[in-house]
């Protein structure tokens, strides 16, 4: 299992990819692997604000159906419209084509509370 | 937690293996959607070893199974298989089942993993008519070769002619050289096989059914697509859309209740329930949105916002690429020519539309 050294994680198994102020979001692929063949990801519109931990969106898997935590404080900024057609990009391609929106980032977000991929890697026990 | 014949076998094939029923049982394979659509158009391979197996003998056998079944056993001729189910003296459901007769005097019932000792037990204390009753659960596997592509492959295998065998009948073969009880019948609207064997055949069988399957591409499934092609033809699944708070009328089983044989458990009760109109009844539902219907979310009259039923099984289909669903709703909602029923999902409320069973026409 593929879990790239420049992303942070969070232990909802999202994962996010830090380019100077923006923040490029998606779930891990431990994430989509225990739920299954994804059916639909409810995204929220470009402009919305979150805080930190908020759910930003749903997941829809043929098993179950998943809360996404944002893992920074944020304004949405841009949303992946691919995955309205092809939803399953989460399942065949979690850190690349099925990434799921950026966010423009907070500066009062605690990016130290995100955790490396030792930790992750952990905290699934891999 | 129990392990079937096969496990050893579902390992190697790296199954997502999950609790079910006190067994370990393979939930998928490659995945649920490709494995749905693989039963659709090709063939596929399901262990359902899990399932309960009792045998019942005696010269009173049929007067027996007459009294504890809701369906009519005397329509049924030596080599004919049933679907049918156990009601208490309430009219619930205590599973639904399939039987099998061989003789007059001798047969099979099939019933739910999560039912077996509470119907073993059942049959035990209602057993007035000294019949020998013998759970084998433990003995037999089933192997379910599901697919427009299954006889095909099964031919392969056997000099019984399969396609002597007719839509819920069934011979007591060889497959594999192995004895097999050959059925057809299957929970996934689709033409197809199963296989009551001991356990002892069961890897023979399943390897020697992916040699010869290879060029059709068989494939193992798992439970999840199971789960999902009976939804599509709307079949009840116990535990979810039935079980004993439910009765037969509401569930959309009317069919095989057969209210004018002389008696059987739950009788006097199904007929006034039959008489007085039913309070609830089981319907199935699509949705426009993506968002899927799961179990237990509740239905909600559109225009009066009231709560008038909850989902009973709900999943995404993967034939009609939507959200589909069975859900119990109150029967007066159709004193409205036009009801209009939303899906409460997750405090978002979805409109459905009412669809007539099946959501899905099989090749069966």
């Amino acid at each position: 299992m593929n879990f790239p050294e420049n992303l942070k994680y969070t232990k909802e198994h999202e994962w996010i990819k830090i380019d100077g102020e923006i923040g490029t979001i998606g779930i891990t692929e431990f994430a989509q692997g225990e739920l299954g063949d994804v059916v639909f990801v409810d995204l929220p519109a470009v402009g919305k604000n979150f805080e930190q931990g908020a759910t930003f969106g749903t997941i829809e898997a043929v098993k179950a159906v998943s809360d996404l935590y944002l893992p920074i404080k944020g304004e949405v900024v841009e949303v992946n419209q691919n995955l309205n057609s092809t939803p399953e990009l989460v399942n065949k391609s979690p850190y690349e084509n099925g990434w799921m929106i950026k966010v423009k980032i907070s500066s009062d977000s605690n990016i130290n509370d995100l955790l490396d991929v030792t930790s992750y890697k952990n905290l699934i026990g891999k | 937690m129990k392990l079937t014949a096969l496990h050893e076998i579902h390992k190697k094939l790296n199954a997502k293996l999950v609790p079910f029923a006190g067994y370990e049982m393979p939930i998928q394979y490659s995945g649920i959607i490709e494995e749905h659509k693989i039963i659709r158009n090709k063939v596929g391979v399901f262990d359902v070893s899990h399932m309960g197996e009792f045998f019942i003998e005696g010269l009173r056998a049929e007067e027996f199974l007459q009294q504890v079944t809701i369906n009519d056993v005397a329509k049924l001729s030596d080599c004919k298989a049933q679907y049918t189910a156990m009601c208490n003296p309430n009219g619930g459901i205590i599973d639904d089942v399939l039987l099998y007769r061989f003789t007059k005097s001798k047969y099979m019932m099939v019933v739910n993993a999560s039912n077996i000792e509470k119907d073993f037990n059942w049959l035990i204390k209602n057993n007035l008519f000294d019949v020998d009753l013998q759970n084998k659960s433990d003995e037999y596997s089933l192997l379910a070769i599901q697919g427009p592509k299954s006889e095909i492959v099964l031919q392969k295998l056997t000099e019984t002619n399969l396609s002597e065998i007719q839509y819920y009948s069934f011979i007591e073969g060889k497959i594999s050289n192995c004895p097999a009880i050959i059925s057809r019948t299957g929970y996934t609207g689709e033409k197809g096989f199963e296989l009551y064997i001991k356990n002892e055949y069961a890897c023979k069988i399943w390897e020697q059914l992916f040699e010869t399957g290879k060029e059709f591409e068989i494939t193992p499934i798992g439970l999840g697509a199971r789960d999902t092609l009976r939804l599509e033809m709307g079949f009840c699944l116990y535990g979810n859309d039935i079980d004993e708070t439910t009765n037969p009328i509401e569930a959309g089983l009317s069919w095989i209740t057969k209210l004018n044989k002389e008696k059987f458990f739950g009788k006097d009760v199904l007929i006034k329930i039959k008489e007085n109109g039913l309070k609830r009844k089981l319907i199935g539902i699509s949705l426009n949105e993506k968002n899927v219907a799961r179990h237990g979310y509740n239905i909600v009259d559109c225009n009066s916002s009231q709560i008038i039923g909850s989902v009973t099984s709900g999943n995404f289909s993967p034939s009609l690429e939507k959200p589909i669903a069975l859900a119990f709703v109150e029967t007066n909602i159709f004193l409205n020519q036009n009801p209009k029923i939303c899906v409460d999902i997750r405090g978002k409320l979805i409109e459905a539309n009412i669809v007539k069973l099946p959501f899905y026409k099989g090749s069966n």
